[in-house]
Order: structure tokens, then sequence, then C-alpha cells
């Protein structure tokens, strides 16, 4: 666990930033823990138990490979199938199928932590949770048997497709077709920004069965290797750069008919319900990464001195971490509010997890920045971790529908007539 | 032989927070500062688990001795693959002056009320660094110690043991029943998982008395001051050996 970890460590590198500069990215700062940004406040004791086992692992498994895997582009499958043997991989899964079974808000927790150890890969595992979500509440008992043990395990990587080149924000407007011949779907078309794309074994996919708009829209399971199956090149991304992103392309793909989740017509469903608990994943990253971030800035401000003296002593810095760590709880609240109201399956659920992934990406990016700032000159430079969560999380304000996307659906929420 | 282990853990102030002595220098700061389960004792817990795992002893018992929060250690360590746990429930002022002595003749009263083969501790706690619980636990019961131990494995009644000592390594071979202490290389603990988190909430952890165990925790020594460390004083250069030698001399060096 974490202490045994950093005690066979070689021995702590002093505090002065110039010379030792890799120390700040160590597992030792990010546990100093202060006491009203502690994020176990209000948890159970059993909540207390995931969370802590998922700060351990992020700063033993993750936080010391964090730079690297973004500076090699590494898609780190040995360590996320660590992460699946704690159970991790399904983590709202049921457990007939080798899921944890828990609730929407242990999920936000435990990707919270993790988050700030690396928050492309913790984004990856939260993908990959919601494909193998997918396959256990829409599929029938063959294709849960079939596909959700293994994902569970991560001996099987998941991708989400449902964005095109064509169709981002207004995604029922999605051209990949799927034409039934006999008992299978032939599938033609291509997906964009694919989150694992080509890395990955099972592909969750939105395509046209039906006629234009949402109600054409079927959810297809489609396996690597299927002929017909290829992939654009490898993007190159400013974060996220432990999840390989590529097109994935379909040439006349024959899909069997058996691998579709529920009836024809009713991806689009899924799919917004599958964004409905994503959108409170991604928030929790940003959440891990603020977290992160502003002790990465509390400890330097302690720290660095100037004008004689250490920046902790500056009132205008004293007064802007007050700020940061205000919005820090606020952002946490909305999202485990959030969580609850998905569990609970409440009226405003979709508004409330909207609100939480509008609030909390546009938060959490500006944490993550103001701390960058706060750095100088040392915040732009790779051997510090507080550019990569920057850089990480500005993605969050972007997918699972843009933060505009969520204005629409919060004003919708509040001008349509019930 | 019961083929019952007890392991001790202790909740300390966790390894990552800044130390902060009381301005009244009657202790250091513990209200609302993170404890976690004292490294060696994670260690410890993780052999017996092994051990388990090996079919070679049937029960895992954790223990800790403290007020209410000391449960949560416990619960980490059944978490960590444990059976049940005994929290012996000592608060307050008693808790303050909580030191090796008492609590080894808590565990011996336990090792003898629960039959137990073996008892499994962490080498020392980060807290006080006493380095004694392990050995006075060993001569209250008469049982035989392989302390700072870095391999253990159990042949027959026998235990054959690693020791990590300032000459190098040491093996020895002791009987059973005994006592080992832990030390860093001894394993790497495991992760709790969440299937084993959750099923922990469903062992039994029972609360006892040092009364009960006929235990006196009272302690025999008193803190008069804990204060900081001194400040690091700045060094001084010379110019030769010789004066280097001098300068020794001076101090009482050498």
């Amino acid at each position: 666990m974490a202490a045994v970890g950093a005690l066979s460590r070689i021995a702590r590198l002093g505090s002065r930033i110039c010379k030792n500069r890799v120390t700040l990215s160590g597992n030792s700062q990010r546990r100093g823990i202060a006491a009203c940004i502690d994020p176990s406040h209000g948890l159970t004791d059993e909540q207390k138990e995931f969370q802590k086992v998922a700060f351990d692992f992020a700063a033993n498994e993750m936080a010391p490979h964090m730079a690297e895997w973004d500076q090699k582009e590494i898609f780190p499958v040995e360590t996320m199938r660590k992460v699946a043997q704690l159970g991790f991989g399904g983590i709202y899964v049921q457990p007939d199928v080798g899921g944890s079974g828990l609730s929407r808000l242990d999920t936000s927790i435990i990707f919270e932590a993790l988050s700030t150890g690396c928050v492309s890969t913790t984004a990856y595992i939260s993908i990959h949770n919601m494909c193998a979500w997918m396959i256990d509440s829409y599929g029938n008992k063959e294709q849960r048997e079939k596909f959700c043990p293994d994902l569970c395990s991560m001996e099987k990587f998941a991708s989400y497709c449902l964005t095109e080149p064509g169709s981002g924000s207004d995604a029922a407007s999605l051209l990949t077709s799927a034409q039934r011949k006999g008992d299978h779907y032939v599938l033609n078309g291509s997906k964009a920004f694919i989150s694992g794309g080509g890395d990955t074994d099972v592909y969750v996919v939105m395509c046209r069965t039906g006629g234009k708009g949402p109600k054409g829209i079927s959810c297809l399971v489609v396996e690597k290797g299927t002929p017909g199956l290829s992939f654009g090149k490898k993007e190159k991304k400013v974060g996220w750069n432990s999840q390989p992103t590529r097109a994935v392309i379909f040439e006349d793909c024959a899909v069997p008919v058996a691998n579709r989740l529920g009836e024809e017509g009713q991806g689009f469903n899924f799919a917004m319900k599958g964004l409905n608990g994503g959108r409170i994943n991604i928030a929790s990253c940003s959440l891990g990464a603020a977290h992160a971030s502003v002790q990465l800035a509390r400890d330097h401000l302690l720290v660095r001195k100037q004008f004689g003296e250490t920046l902790s002593n500056n009132q205008f810095l004293q007064f802007k971490l007050a700020e940061m760590a205000t919005k820090l709880v606020a952002s946490r609240l909305l999202i485990r509010e959030a969580a609850q109201a998905l569990q609970e399956d409440r009226p405003d659920a979709v508004a409330i997890c909207s609100m939480a992934k509008l609030f909390a990406t546009d938060e959490c990016f500006n944490i993550c920045n103001q701390a960058l700032q706060m750095h100088g000159g040392y915040g732009y430079l790779k051997d510090y971790a507080v550019q990569q969560f920057v850089r990480d999380i500005r993605v969050h304000q972007i997918l699972e529908g843009t933060n505009e996307v969520m204005r629409m659906i919060i004003s919708r929420n509040l001008l349509s007539e019930s | 032989m019961s083929g019952r282990v007890l392991v001790g853990v202790k909740r300390v102030i966790d390894y990552a927070v800044k130390i902060r002595v009381k301005p009244d220098n009657t202790g250091v700061v513990t209200d609302g500062v993170k404890h976690s389960m004292n490294p060696f004792c994670e260690i410890a817990v993780e052999e017996a688990v092994k051990l388990k795992e090996k079919k070679l002893i049937k029960e895992v018992v954790a223990v800790s001795c403290g007020p209410q929060q000391s449960q949560e250690t416990i619960r980490t360590a059944l978490a960590m693959g444990a059976d049940r746990g005994i929290h012996v429930d000592v608060s307050g002022k008693d808790y303050e002056n909580l030191g090796p002595l008492q609590v080894s003749k808590i565990l011996a009263a336990l090792a003898k009320q629960e039959d137990a083969q073996l008892i499994l501790l962490g080498k020392q706690a980060i807290d006080d660094d006493c380095n004694q619980t392990g050995q006075m636990t060993a001569a209250l019961l008469d049982w035989p110690q392989g302390t700072f131990a870095s391999e253990v494995s159990l042949e027959g009644d026998k235990i054959n043991l690693v020791r990590e000592i300032d000459g190098g390594l040491e093996h020895i071979k002791i009987n059973t029943p005994a006592v080992i202490t832990a030390d860093l290389r001894l394993n790497t603990p495991r992760y709790a998982t969440l299937p084993n988190i959750m099923k922990a909430k469903k062992k039994k952890i029972v609360t006892v008395k040092p009364a009960d165990l006929g235990v006196d925790v009272t302690s025999r020594l008193e803190v008069l001051k804990v204060e900081e460390p001194p400040q690091r004083q700045a060094g001084m250069k010379v110019e030769t050996v010789e004066d280097l030698v001098v300068k020794l001399k001076e101090a009482g060096r050498v």
C-alpha cells in the first residue's frame, strides 16, 4: 500500500524546487490533506475504504508514471488490469457477470481518487466502465455472459462509438448505416475521435438501422478482427495521451444480429442514458485533477520565496487559493448530488448531471490553470505535473456533450412546459 | 495446533502528514489529522493472509488497542483478508499513556484466550518507533521470537526465519507457538479489492476491555515534555585535517 511504497523508495529529496523538480510530481506531496478540501467528508466508512484504496493505487501505481505515459503515449494495459483486479473494471456492473455492483456515487468517488494519479488513464477506465455497463444493462443473457466478465476483468478493453466526422453535438444525425441482411447487419460508415480505438477489443457502436433521427438508431457490439473493421491514424492530441484516439471505419462490416443490444431503434435511448453516467464520471475526473492541483499549488506557495518571504504570505495568492478551494468543494458537492440523483432515478437527474458536468469541468479547469499560474515559469515545464492536469482536463469541457450542449439541456428543463 | 494467527494492527498518524507539536508540549496534534494503519502492521497482515492462502494456517484475527476509531484500522485488515477482529477498547488518558508494555500484556492475554499459534506484528510503529511490543509479548508468553523478519516459512511445527540484522541476514529456526515481527522487505501489502471491502462489512469485530483480560493499563512511564528537534546548525569549514581533529576533540566527538 501507499505507505510501504513510499518508505521503500529512495529517501525523499529535499524540497528546494530548483534542484529537485521531480519531487513535486511525487506521491508524498499529494497525500498531505488540508482539512477543508478533504474529499472523504460526508462519506460512509465503506466509501472511505474504497476511496483510500483508489488514492493509494493512484499514488503508487499511476502518479509515478503519469508523465511517461503522456510523453511516450503509452496505453498502460498492465496497470489497468491491476485496476480491474481491484474491482474497478466494472464498478457499476452487476456482480453476477463480474462487476462490483456499486452505486454511481461510489463510482464518482473512485474516479475522483484515481484521477489524481493520471487523468487520461482514469478517463479511459471510465469510458470502459460505461461500455461494460451498457452491455450489462441492455444486453440479453447471452450478450452479458459473453462480454461482461472479460470487460470487468479488463481481459478485453472496450470503446464507445457514437461521434462521427459529421455528427458531434448533433449525435442523432449520425450516418453510419447498418443494413439488415439475414442474420447479419452490414455496417458502412466511420466514427471519429474514438478513445482506445484500434487498441481495444470490443466496440459499442451506435448506427442507423431505420429512418432519420433518433428513433432509427440501434446499438451493435462489434468485435475487433471482424472483417471490414479498420482504424484511422492515431491522432496527436494536446492531452489524454495515455489513450490512443483513432477513427473507426466500417466497410461492408458484417456484424451478427445477435450482437444488437435491445431492439432496433432503442440505441439512442441507451446512448443518452449512458451519457448521464458518463458526464458524472468525466466531471469526477476533472475533480481529481483539480484536487491534486490545489495541493500542488498549496505546497508550492509554502516553499517558493520571492521578495524575502514565501509566496504563501502574499494576500492575493492566499485569496486566489481560497477561491480555488471553494470552487473545488462546490464542484464536488454538485457532482455527488448528481450521482445520487442518477442512482435514485430522480426526474431531475438528466438536468442535474448536465449541471454537474458543466460546472465542474469549467471550474476545475480554471482551478488547474490557476495552479499552473501560481507555479510561475516552472508551471510551464513538463517536469511539473500541474501542466499535464491542465492539458488533460481541457477536453472534459468538450466531450461527453460540450458544455454548450449542457446549457441546452438545462435550459430546456427550465423552460419546457411540464 | 489451532492454526490461528493473531495480527496486531496499530492506528497511527498517516506517514505523509506533517507532524506538529502541541503548543503545551505535552504531545503531538492528533485531532482532525489523517490516521491510517501502521505500515509495518500492513506488512504483518499481508504475511498472515498469505499464510492462510497457502493453507498453512486456518484463521487470521486482527487485534487493535485504542479508541473507537481503531475499528477502522481493523476493518482495513479485514478488507485485506483477515477473518475477524478484536477491538480492545482503550480511550482517553489511558490511550494517551498506552505503550508497548501494556499492549504486550493485552496481546499475551489474548493469545492465551484465543489459543493462538502465531502472533504477527510490525517491527515498530512509525509514531513512537519503540520496537518493543513484539519482544515483550514473547517474553511474557515465554515464546520464541523472530524479529525483523524478511522471510518466513512454516515447516511442520517449526518456523524458518530470515532476520535483517546489522551484520547482514540471519537464518534461524524457531518452534511454534512464536511471535514474529515484520520488517520492510517481508512482502508488499496488497490493495484491498472492492469485493473484499464489501465482504469485510460482514466480518465480526468484538470489543473487549483490558480489565476483561485481567490487564492493568496504568503506565509506568510519564511523558515530561515533547518538543521539536533542534534546528539544524550551520557547519564550520576547516583548513587542514589537523584542524578537523582538534575541532572534533573540542566537541567531544573523538
